[in-house]
């Protein structure tokens, strides 16, 4: 079976996550409250969507 | 090739995805609005508008047709005496999926599925108010005169709703802004309001 032949060092293993990091999630302010929330998605305030009451928050 | 690439499996055998469905659906129907997951909630139009189509017009084969696809009676009913009459004319997109953030413990992204028709005029009081208030100047809080004219603001409101929801969604969007401190005052204990709160399907 096929093995690797070196070790891969540190440098090259890093080099190689240099650009798998996670962008920032984009936020959006909620019409209703002000809080912050993601696009596409219900307020986790006020659960408004499109100035609507989609779900209820009860605290 | 794209074969077989339709749909989603949803981990399941094709009977636990019909059970799924089938489930869902009696859920639906029954509560005109429920609580999944997102990749659930956007497999089950598939699955249930089709159905709502047919019952849209109530003959022998019709019945038969949605009948074998739910196997439950009850649903059946209230799919040809509700559901379909209240679509009416809409060209299919009977349902609306809402995403609502993730589910704690398994952090599934979650969301809210409801018949358009029964959800389309605000379950609450409160979201019909504005207008008013905005024409002050959003100038925030003016809790005396508000009340009074959420009444009068309601019956109008909600006919606009129904001819052009998008719109009106947008307008009370600033409008909302507005009159934030009011509605928290006015709370969230309308009957309305609660009813949907925690109709966590469990769809199994
Ligand atoms: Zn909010």
């Amino acid at each position: 079976m096929a093995h690797p032949k070196r070790k891969i060092s540190k440098a090259r293993r890093d080099k190689r996550r240099a650009h798998q990091a996670i962008s920032e999630v984009t936020l959006a302010k909620c019409s209703n409250c002000g809080a912050f929330h993601k696009y596409h998605n219900a307020c986790p305030e006020c659960g408004y969507y499109r100035g609507r009451q989609v779900i209820s928050i009860n605290n | 090739m794209r074969h077989r690439v339709k749909g989603k499996g949803l981990s399941r055998t094709p009977a636990h995805r019909k059970a799924t469905f089938r489930a869902l659906t009696k859920a639906l129907v029954k509560e005109h609005r429920i609580v999944t997951t997102v990749t659930k909630a956007k497999e089950l139009r598939r699955f249930v508008e089709p159905l709502i189509t047919r019952s849209k017009e109530d003959n022998n084969l019709n019945r038969k047709e949605v009948f074998s696809a739910l196997q439950d009676k009850e649903t059946v009913k209230s799919l040809f005496a509700e559901v379909g009459p209240a679509a009416g004319d809409r060209p299919g997109g009977y349902t609306r999926v809402i995403k609502i953030g993730h589910r704690q413990g398994d952090g599934a992204e979650m969301a809210v599925i409801e018949l358009v028709d029964f959800n389309d005029v605000q379950p609450e009081a409160k979201e019909t108010k504005k207008k008013k208030t905005r024409r002050a100047g959003k100038s925030s809080t003016k809790k005396a005169t508000a009340p009074a004219a959420i009444e009068e603001v309601a019956v109008d409101n909600e006919a606009e709703n129904v001819v052009e929801p998008i719109e009106n969604a947008s307008e009370s969007n600033s409008v909302t802004e507005s009159t934030k401190n009011i509605i928290e005052t006015l709370e969230m204990n309308d009957d309305s309001a609660g009813e949907f709160s925690q109709k966590d399907s469990d769809e199994e």
